[in-house]
């Protein structure tokens, strides 16, 4: 029973992370169709912002929950204005170019803080659950993706600019015609992007050892439940995060980590097999 | 819309083209090897040589993603993985059958066959653009984490352990032909090398200039309409994607001759790297992918020597640099600025 308990924390905490990674990869590939090659890094500055923040002396919450996606959303809006959009609607080129980005951010990274590995200790301590124990962090950790989550639906479906994003969505070309500027349009989403991705550093950092490599591994995964997620971001994404996290969570407890890792990639090559579009492609494409 | 500059390129003609026709470029091709395979021996040091060897198996995985991607259109970040595959291959199965030959065909083979399977999962599901992108990555991605986490007994193939991290330190060298398994020396590998870069070169030609590679052509410019005119598309996306597989699988047997198979073949940054040398030299054409190699190849050896700048900076920028602003790379670019030039000339006073 214990046993189940923990396993099933440990599930869902896995579920959250992934959430949390992806929300913001998805936001600016439903809307924007760009593939932003760069999240890895993203998300690796909002886990140094943090990182550095803590040992300045900023409080663990401020520095993770406002100050990281403040400076990743920054970071967004520059990168936006000098590379993004001069290449919309070439997708693969947006993706090389952000490929290109990654690299760069990664070495510059490496020339500022140096090949070294980093971190912040976990800041709540452990609970037990019968004979086992966990850490409260990561309970909070999955009730900021729940929160997350939430929030985004709310922002989806109930605010002017949730309107405006997913008419933008459906039909780029109508929303330009009937007066939406795209451009202010995409920015703003490419931003918002970006700090939820600054967010997710600054959430993750205490459960991850931080260096600047570290988007590399967590690349991959984003990208995957991103893709599998399909046209609905919010509900795709939540989905593939729940399918791939569980999947991930019970092959490394069966056997290891390696083999967790590979039969998620498995599953996802699969599952585009047999559903090319996504998780979300029939009845679910117009759900948020 | 990216599609544009594809056909801005092509629409000034595949045959009409001054310095890519066929004749010049593989004269160029020609002789230059073989001058090359003819004094290198004779002339360099045996270190020179090696690293020589490296760089044109890569060179080789270059024209292999210049093909797939540049030709086919099918943009496939696994070339790495079909790299590893066929080093990993020709380590294991030389190893085993103690039989070098054996193991360099296997080499080839092993990855045809396995980009024929992931291929039909893929061109079947009709899984079409960047997602083929992301699924050949992740099979990359797979490799990477499986043999990482391969260190121990546990994970061996036949009597070779896979090492883990490390690889297979004792991978050998290709032997001579007579049974003796005396190893052959560096001046005669690098020597197989450079005739399999050309060997690689002259098939890709003939390939192209063949019925099915213009039915691949076609089908990069308009997938929709070469299949309504009656083409299997996906039967001949599979053919390109195995014939790449081929390629990179070669080229993952020459570099397992010149170094040790490590994980590392398959390394995410390894995949980065061929993606950057074909968009750089140019991927619509063979000879960009080579010459894009050697430029990146020669600037990351001279940063890392110099260490004055973090060479991952300088590619980042530089590919930024030319996804903006020369999206075709350098060698179609500067063809088609050769062709302006002697348009220009041949118009003489009676032009503008």
């Amino acid at each position: 029973m214990d046993y189940l308990i923990i396993l099933s924390v440990q599930t869902m905490s896995t579920i959250a992370a992934l959430f949390l990674l992806c929300a913001g990869l998805a936001i600016i590939f439903g809307m924007m169709k760009v593939i932003n090659f760069a999240h890895g890094e993203f998300f690796m500055m909002g886990a140094f912002v943090t990182v550095l923040s803590v040992n300045s002396g900023v409080n663990f919450w401020l520095a993770s929950l406002v100050l990281a996606p403040l400076a990743v959303g920054v970071l967004g809006l520059v990168i936006e204005w000098c590379v993004i959009r001069h290449l919309y609607g070439r997708m693969i080129d947006t993706m090389l170019a952000t490929w290109g980005l990654s690299l760069g951010l990664m070495g510059l990274a490496d020339a500022i803080f140096g090949n070294t590995v980093t971190g912040i200790s976990d800041p709540l301590g452990a609970v037990a659950i019968g004979r086992y124990s966990t850490s409260i962090y990561e309970l909070v950790l999955i009730g900021v993706a729940a929160a997350l989550f939430v929030l985004l639906f709310a922002l989806f479906k109930y605010t002017k600019w949730g309107l405006i994003a997913r008419a933008a969505m459906q039909n780029p070309h109508m929303t330009a015609a009937l007066g939406l500027e795209p451009r202010r349009v995409y920015s703003l989403t490419f931003v918002i992007g970006s700090a939820l991705t600054g967010l997710a550093g600054g959430v993750i950092a205490p459960l991850t050892s931080v260096t600047p490599v570290m988007g590399l591994d967590y690349i991959a995964n984003a990208f995957i439940t991103v893709i599998c997620a399909g046209p609905a971001v919010l509900l795709g994404t939540s989905l593939a995060a729940s399918l791939f996290g569980s999947v991930n969570n019970i092959f490394t407890f069966m056997y290891s980590s390696v083999f967790g890792q590979v039969a998620l990639l498995a599953t996802a090559i699969i599952l585009l097999r047999f559903s090319p579009k996504g998780l979300t492609a029939g009845k679910l494409k117009k759900a948020i | 819309m990216s599609q544009t500059n594809v056909s801005a390129i092509k629409t000034s003609g595949f045959e009409r083209r001054p310095f890519e026709s066929f004749d010049k470029e593989s004269a160029f091709v020609l002789i230059t090897g073989l001058l090359l395979l003819v004094l290198m021996p004779q002339y360099s040091e045996v270190y020179t040589l090696i690293t020589a060897t490296i760089y044109i198996s890569l060179c080789i995985l270059a024209v292999s993603l210049g093909l797939v991607w540049g030709y086919g259109g099918i943009f496939c970040l696994g070339q790495a993985a079909f790299f590893g595959l066929g080093g990993y291959t020709y380590a294991i199965a030389a190893l085993n059958l103690g039989d070098t030959t054996l193991g360099a065909m296997a080499a080839v083979i092993v990855p045809m066959i396995f980009a024929a399977a992931l291929g039909y999962f893929i061109f079947w599901g009709r899984i079409g653009d960047v997602y083929v992108g992301v699924i050949t990555l992740t099979v990359t991605l797979i490799f990477v984490r499986f043999l990482n986490g391969s260190a121990g007994d546990n994970y061996s193939i036949g009597s070779v352990p896979l090492g883990g991290f490390n690889g297979i330190p004792m991978t050998p060298q290709l032997t001579t032909l007579d049974g003796s398994g005396t190893p052959l020396s560096t001046q005669a590998i690098f020597v197989i090398s450079l005739a399999a870069l050309m060997l690689v070169y002259f098939i890709c030609r003939l390939f192209l200039s063949s019925h099915t590679g213009r039915t691949m052509i076609a089908i990069r410019e308009n997938e929709l309409r070469a299949e309504l005119l009656g083409y299997d598309v996906r039967l001949i996306k599979l053919l390109t994607f195995t014939l790449g597989g081929g390629i990179a699988g070669l080229a993952g047997l020459l570099f397992a001759n010149a170094l040790t198979v490590t994980p590392g073949m398959f390394s995410l940054t390894n995949t980065v790297q061929i993606v950057i040398w074909v968009l750089i030299g140019g991927r619509l054409s063979l000879l960009g992918p080579i010459f894009g190699c050697l430029f990146v190849q020669m600037i990351s050896a001279q940063l890392g020597v110099s260490g004055l700048l973090n060479p991952e900076i300088v590619l980042g920028v530089i590919l930024i640099i030319f996804v903006l602003f020369v999206p075709n790379g350098a060698v179609p670019t500067l063809y088609q600025m050769a062709e302006r030039g002697l348009n220009r000339l041949k118009r003489g006073g009676h032009g503008k």
